[in-house]
């Protein structure tokens, strides 16, 4: 059996790089991979706890609604930063600080 | 160490080190590209946490769907963003990344220091539930019982959940919408 503190480990790992991601990138796109990365970590540790709970799913059930949670969040931020790229040219972060008009 | 500890390493090194690749990666469709392999691997850890429906869920909906959003979002606003990456190759260590890197890194260190203080296998509810016998075994079923569950117990979030994705769907059509000029 694969001891729970490695899981643990490896979502660590994933969430840390996931946050320098979204600190230092320039690119709207890259920082959604990294909220991805994220969001990654955390239904690796919510599956790796609903290994122990068998009879009403929760940790596995949580992970496919973050999973779906997850898509939709991504469906939204592309459509968003096609939008910003249509008026500014640009999906800088930094660069995009004009409020409309 | 028995093959399945074997393949858990392989595949959290796997997943890590895609990861960093995609973290340090100057181009943006190889980071991209790299993502892919990372969301795989992550579907191997969920295979070997015992939980194969999230594993395929992961599979059909992150690498199937999100990733060919990206990769969408990426071929539409491309060529501007090729030229950022290019201006932003020249100066190889900002003072923005080291900022990253240093918020990274001590992140990182008070999540081990707290997991190794957790001690995770040890939780009084883990041993509770080992000592049920609530724990999954390999050779169980668990697609019927995450059926059932999700039915009966789990109904609420998930009506919560499908209003949410239909508001997603409408709002995402609006956004990416062509507006008219009057």
């Amino acid at each position: 059996m694969i001891p729970l503190t490695d899981f643990l480990l490896v979502s660590a790992g994933l969430f840390c790089i996931g946050l320098f991601m979204i600190v230092s990138k320039r690119n709207a796109i890259q920082i959604l991979i990294g909220i991805e990365l994220m969001l990654n970590a955390a239904i690796l540790n919510l599956v790796a706890f609903g290994k122990y709970d068998r009879f009403n799913n929760g940790g596995q059930v949580f992970a496919l609604f973050a999973i779906v949670l997850a898509a939709a969040t991504t469906a939204v931020a592309l459509a968003i930063i096609l939008n910003v790229y249509r008026k500014y040219k640009t999906i800088d972060p930094d660069k995009v600080d004009k409020l409309r008009d | 160490m028995t093959i399945v500890q074997f393949l858990f390493y392989v595949m959290s090194f796997i997943t890590l080190a895609s990861a960093l690749f995609v973290a340090a990666s100057k181009s943006l469709v190889r980071s991209i590209f790299m993502f892919f392999i990372t969301l795989f691997a992550l579907a191997g850890l969920y295979v070997l946490a015992l939980a194969d429906f999230v594993a395929i869920t992961q599979i059909v909906i992150y690498v199937g769907g999100i990733l060919v959003l990206i990769l969408f979002a990426f071929m539409l606003s491309g060529k501007d963003t090729l030229n950022a990456m290019q201006q932003q190759k020249n100066q190889f260590i900002s003072l923005n990344k080291v900022a990253a890197l240093l918020l990274a890194g001590l992140f990182f260190i008070v999540l081990i220091n707290m997991i190794v203080k957790l001690d995770a296998n040890n939780l009084p509810w883990i041993k509770k539930s080992v000592q049920l016998g609530n724990t999954f075994s390999p050779t169980d079923l668990t697609t019927d019982n995450i059926g059932v569950n999700l039915m009966t117990k789990y109904l609420l979030p998930f009506e919560a959940l499908s209003v949410l994705l239909m508001m997603v769907l409408i709002g995402a059509a609006h956004l990416s919408r062509k507006e008219q000029r009057q």
